[in-house]
């Protein structure tokens, strides 16, 4: 995957020069935010008007008018009035602030619950956070319903004990994404690096870690929040609340009450309920929207294209004898902001049957790409925009022959074993499941197959690995698997991205003697993408030097590694460390001359 | 002469793991001096304890028996203040340039926190940031820019002048250069040496890559299991090493010349049956 | 994989306990003085002592607690102060109703959320945005208030489903259909739109793992391995939220009932917390958490069956 996070992360300085994260620009942006901004505004309004409830009343909310009960609205009453004769705007007017007041309440007392124990527990870890995970766990099991209503049945009905109750019931919403956002802070290089440097707990965790976790922390809060105003409208209507003071949901509840009389009086309370908690919700989005984006980097541009439709050569034109691939004008981009991120600018390559073709080249060369162009499987976003790529006589850029080839004729080694291997399954349903629906074999002749490739890449017990799952094998043991899963169809090429990168050097001697020994007993031609010089010396027959999309080199091995005719290569070599170069042995010292002090 | 070690790293034993049986000893009574001003490479394979080692030196990692000892004095279980203080005289270069800088600071923020942090006053600081930017080879105005404006190279240089901020005896290097493309690799490395050449620090320099180890060092030691197999000056070592595990590590990793790499792979298949 | 149900089973029990234990020593600790409340002010001395015997109300807490767990674990929770029922069997036959309204919610919400979340994953675009909104809407508009607007448009306007009532499974299907429908399509709005966010979420998490181009490059369609690799991998978390939803729907019932007038656990559980009928309340604290902890069970058995690392944990 090294290419790919390049292709998404390679980015030049000018461009990122004011791109870091920081608070003023999120709600800049929060405000050019369509929903963000309209929620904001919505909140506001709704906000001032509960403060300022007592100025902008048009009546009372508690004076009965008894010769107005279930009032249509007139001029007096703007939204009518309730069973009791009230009037509806006012009570509505009043029962924000109530309703508001009651949800700050509630996330007031999760958050001063759950971001503290969230952050010990995180930062300190041990049996503190196991006390509070096992309280949490507990805590998300109950109806939170349920417990209100034993609270209710022993201390009456209170609006503000159930908020509060509910609160301590929402707690573990900021226990568990604090714990989780701090236990991996935590765990980052830059906090272990802020400890080795000297700094204070308390330092650590206001400047490092605190800030990983305050973005995500606002979040929740709106969504909370959203859910709190429904609850406590839901608590209402169950007749939790004080029905001397006005709140929404009792005002919804009255109208509920009267939905056969008076059916237009539900309209308003449940329209306010749920645009504010929509509001708050859409709050809480935009809010996530704006605080990922500071965090995901921008598409590298490096040569700038317009945008054209593929020009690709419509026919094929015979390969030469002896040449099994060739690719030819590939050019491969990205779309960004600004047009087209070229990665791949125009390349011709050609695999000769029975070879081992090396494409070497440092990260961002473009070099992983080409591979998944062969094989048909360029992420969606890619476009290929010119060239052609023919494999014998096949053409690889036509998505309905690529998949009749791929699997069958073409196989692929990935880079990082384990996370090549779905978790899911066993290795062994992984190996047989291509065998049976690509190639129809039986399923006995399927596990059968297997074992015998199994045994064919040096896998010591083929019974045990076939039966294991991927968690329970070994990187080396891993790559294995994946190159019998590849070589299963007998395939005439094999793409290797990087097939030893992410093993250790005595494995990867291992894994470049199996390729080696697999190559020399089929004659397949494999095309070998890899960073490293050594492997190349090793294993290849060919190589192509890769360089910002482009091939700028060329040819047989002894000829690049003896006389490399492009400055790039030239540079890659001159790059090597020096094994020469070591640097004196100080005097040994008197008393003794090795390090170890006692064996 | 060489006197006293700096650092005394003395049958030293870290294990993982909470209950009894899923313990996992990660260094088994390990033993190692570092002099001042010399490099100790760690060398080994995944899993083998390199790393471990590197962070129980640094107080990172839980450690079962043994002891660490810093110019004589025991700094194996060490309070928090007193491990605070110690920053002074050890510092760290991890592995991930992309990870160990919060992207969130701007360089001269990262680089005056350790600064600020050992009591230094903010006008010295600024001024000694520059100075250290310079000492690394970035631009000087680079203080008011963030991490993720810098490539890996540049980043591992700014990492790098963090952990000399405030002149530290000791740099626990841990994979350093791992994590860079080769031409970049080769660069850094030769600023470690100059900055060694400079201001006499002493590194601990692990790596799994024998011949980065083998262009730093002075002595290596090698690690497998958990355990030191072998050490001594680093040309021996790396070159004709006598632990049959050492020659099989030497040998495994491909050189970039076709001649050299082909006997490599004709004496490493009689050196060993292949295993699976 | 036994062993791993066993220890499953075994922190469910654990769970019950505490929460009951909890909820008996709150509830009297809270309540005052029970019998006084019950009688109502004007009692004499004299009746409230008395009925504070008859209640047992008189003997220590403790003692009062290992009365009622020793008949608790016989299968009798005592009687209802006030009605005097017996709070088991007028338990078991409200928790019935309330089961089967919210497990239909759950399986239709756990179908319907599946097969919008696939398709949001999969196709992006309108019918991504259109997931998005009904998300977003699902999850902020109360449960209630769309049962309010359902019975306004399906029974009151246009008159096609009851507004209220329960007609049990047994005795007419099509009545029980009929009656269940509104209070169900009410539940699993919510209950659809935050699976199917989190469906759609862990399914572009699992379409970007690299095992899937692999899975590719071995010839296998692109249909097979959405399919039988994607989407099961994407089922441990859906099922997760769909677990927490089940506790989250078992609280909305109580709301849903009211309106409907359904008469399951919630109309008990407001009647009972209205009038502060301990021995029910209890009664039903331990019904609703033996009632989640088998949900739970049932879909920690299911995660164990999908993902492989969670069985060995």
């Amino acid at each position: 995957m090294k290419d790919a996070r390049l292709v998404t992360g390679h980015v030049s300085t000018v461009d990122q020069a004011h791109a870091a994260s920081s608070r003023p620009r999120v709600f800049r942006r929060l405000l050019r935010n369509p929903a963000g901004l309209a929620s904001l505004i919505f909140l506001v309004v709704i906000s001032l008007a509960a403060v300022f409830a007592p100025l902008i009343m048009p009546h009372d909310p508690a004076t009965i008018d008894i010769h107005a009960v279930l009032a249509s609205p007139d001029a007096t009453h703007w939204l009518g009035t309730d069973g009791s004769g009230r009037d509806v705007l006012s009570r509505l007017i009043a029962g924000g602030l109530v309703s508001l007041t009651a949800a700050a309440l509630a996330v007031g007392v999760a958050a001063a619950i759950g971001i503290p124990s969230g952050l010990i527990a995180g930062y300190y870890g041990g049996f503190f956070a196991d006390g509070a995970t096992w309280i949490v766990n507990l805590l998300m099991a109950l109806p939170g319903i349920v417990v209100l209503l034993a609270v209710r049945s022993v201390l009456g009905p209170s609006l503000w004990i159930s908020m509060a109750i509910f609160g301590i019931l929402m707690s573990p919403a900021f226990f568990r994404l604090v714990y989780a956002a701090v236990r991996s802070a935590r765990s980052e290089l830059f906090v272990e690096a802020a400890m080795v440097s000297g700094l204070r707990d308390s330092a650590i965790i206001a400047r490092h870690v605190l800030g990983a976790v305050r973005g995500p922390i606002i979040v929740q809060t709106a969504i909370l929040a959203s859910i709190t105003l429904a609850i406590q409208a839901g608590l209402g209507f169950l007749g939790f609340d004080d029905s001397t003071v006005p709140s929404w949901g009792g005002v919804l509840t009255d109208a509920f009450a009267n939905i056969y009389r008076q059916p237009q009086l539900i309209i308003w309370p449940s329209i306010i309920i749920a645009l504010t908690s929509v509001a708050f919700a859409l709050l809480g989005n935009a809010l996530r929207d704006e605080l990922g984006r500071t965090t995901t980097r921008r598409r590298g541009a490096k040569g700038q294209v317009e945008q054209t439709s593929v020009t690709r050569s419509a026919s094929l034109t015979p390969l030469e004898p002896g040449v099994l691939l060739r690719v030819a004008g590939l050019r491969i981009g990205y779309p960004n902001s600004d047009g087209m991120a070229e990665v791949v600018r125009g390349i011709d390559l050609e695999i000769t049957r029975g070879s081992v073709h090396g494409l070497i080249g440092e990260s961002g060369s473009g070099k992983t790409q080409t591979a998944w162009a062969i094989l048909g499987l360029l992420p969606s976003t890619a476009r290929v925009f010119a060239g052609s790529i023919q494999f014998d006589d096949v053409d690889l850029l036509d998505r309905s022959a690529v998949s009749g080839v791929r699997g069958r004729r073409i196989a692929y080694i990935p880079q990082e074993p384990i996370s090549n291997l779905d978790p899911s399954f066993t290795v062994g349903s992984q190996l047989i499941e291509p065998l049976r629906s690509v190639l129809r074999m039986s399923k006995r002749q399927a596990i059968a197959r297997s074992l015998e490739l199994l045994a064919r890449v040096g896998i010591s017990d083929p019974e045990r690995t076939f039966h294991s799952y991927p968690h329970e094998i070994s990187g080396g043991m891993a790559q294995r698997v994946l190159i019998a899963g590849a070589v299963a169809s007998n395939p005439d090429l094999l793409i290797a991205d990087e097939p030893t990168t992410a093993l250790d050097v005595t494995v990867q001697a291992e894994v470049l003697d199996l390729l080696r020994e697999i190559q020399q007993d089929s004659g397949l031609s494999i095309l070998l993408v890899t960073h490293n010089l050594g492997v190349v010396a090793d294993i290849c027959d060919h190589v192509s030097v890769m360089k910002t999309g482009q091939i700028v080199e060329t040819g047989p091995v002894e000829q690049i590694f003896n006389h490399p005719s492009h400055e790039y290569t030239r540079e890659l070599f001159g790059s090597l460390i020096d094994e020469d170069d070591v640097r004196p042995t100080p005097e040994p010292s008197p008393s003794r001359s090795d390090l170890a002090v006692t064996r | 002469m060489m006197g006293e070690p700096l650092l005394r790293i003395n049958d030293l034993v870290v294990e993982f793991g909470r209950s009894r049986w899923s313990r996992f000893r990660a260094l088994d009574s390990v033993s190692l001096d570092i002099h001042p001003g010399e490099t100790v490479g760690l060398v080994g394979e995944s899993g083998s304890g390199k790393t471990t080692l590197g962070r129980a030196v640094l107080g990172l990692a839980p450690v079962t028996a043994g002891t660490v000892a810093f110019e004589g004095r025991d700094i194996t279980r060490l309070p928090r203040r007193a491990r605070r203080e110690l920053a002074n005289d050890i510092q760290v270069v991890f592995q991930d340039p992309y990870g160990s800088l919060s992207s969130t600071m701007s360089v001269q923020e990262i680089l005056t926190e350790p600064l600020r942090a050992s009591g230094i006053g903010r006008s010295d600081s600024i001024q000694r940031v520059r100075t250290l930017l310079d000492q690394v080879g970035l631009p000087a105005n680079s203080g008011q820019r963030y991490p993720n404006e810098f490539s890996g190279g540049q980043r591992q240089r700014i990492a790098i002048a963090r952990a000399l901020a405030i002149r530290p005896r000791l740099i626990v290097c841990d994979e350093p250069v791992s994590a860079l493309d080769l031409s970049t690799q080769a660069r850094v490395l030769d600023l470690l040496r100059q900055i060694q050449d400079d201001t006499g620090v002493a590194y601990l320099f692990v790596s799994h890559d024998l011949a980065v180890v083998r262009h730093l060092s002075h002595r290596v030691a090698v690690m497998y299991r958990g355990q030191i197999v072998e050490s001594g000056n680093a040309s021996t070592v790396t070159r004709t090493p006598s632990n049959p595990y050492t020659q099989r590590l030497l040998l495994s990793s491909p050189i970039p010349d076709l001649n050299r790499q082909r006997e490599r792979r004709m004496s490493r298949s009689m050196l060993q049956p292949q295993s699976a | 994989m036994t062993l791993f149900v066993l220890r499953r089973i075994g922190a469910g029990l654990v769970l019950v306990a505490v929460i009951v234990v909890l909820a008996f020593f709150l509830l009297h600790f809270a309540a005052g003085d029970i019998a006084r409340t019950i009688l109502g002010p004007t009692a004499s001395v004299e009746t409230v002592t008395a009925k504070r015997a008859a209640l047992g109300l008189d003997k220590p807490l403790l003692e009062q607690f290992w009365l009622w767990l020793s008949s608790a674990t016989g299968g009798d929770l005592g009687r209802s102060w006030f009605t005097g029922q017996e709070v088991s069997s007028s338990i078991v036959t409200r928790a019935t109703v309330t089961v089967t309204v919210v497990i239909g919610t759950t399986l239709i919400s756990a179908i319907l959320a599946t097969v919008l979340g696939v398709l949001a994953a999969v196709r992006r675009g309108v019918v991504d945005a259109g997931v998005q909104v009904l998300s977003v809407l699902g999850f902020a508009i109360p449960g209630f208030i769309i049962a309010i607007f359902l019975v306004d448009v399906f029974a009151l306007r246009l008159g096609w489903l009851p507004a209220t009532g329960y007609v049990p499974f047994s005795q007419s299907i099509v009545g029980s259909l009929r009656s269940t429908a509104l209070p169900i399509a009410a539940l699993s709005i919510g209950a659809i739109a935050a699976v199917a966010q989190q469906v759609r979420g862990s399914m572009i998490e699992a379409l970007e793992a690299e095992w899937v181009r692999t899975l590719r490059s071995r010839g296998l369609s692109t249909r097979r391995v959405l399919f039988r690799h994607v989407l099961r991998n994407a089922a441990g978390p859906a099922l997760s939220i769909l677990a927490l939803q089940f506790v989250g729907l078992l609280g909305g019932a109580v709301v849903i009932e009211q309106i409907f007038a359904i008469p399951g656990l919630g109309q008990v559980s407001v009647q009972a917390a209205a009038s502060g009928d301990i021995p029910l309340v209890l009664g039903l604290v331990l019904a609703i958490t033996l009632i989640v902890v088998a949900v739970n069970l049932i879909i920690d058995i299911l995660q164990g069956v999908l993902n492989p690392k969670v069985r060995v944990s």
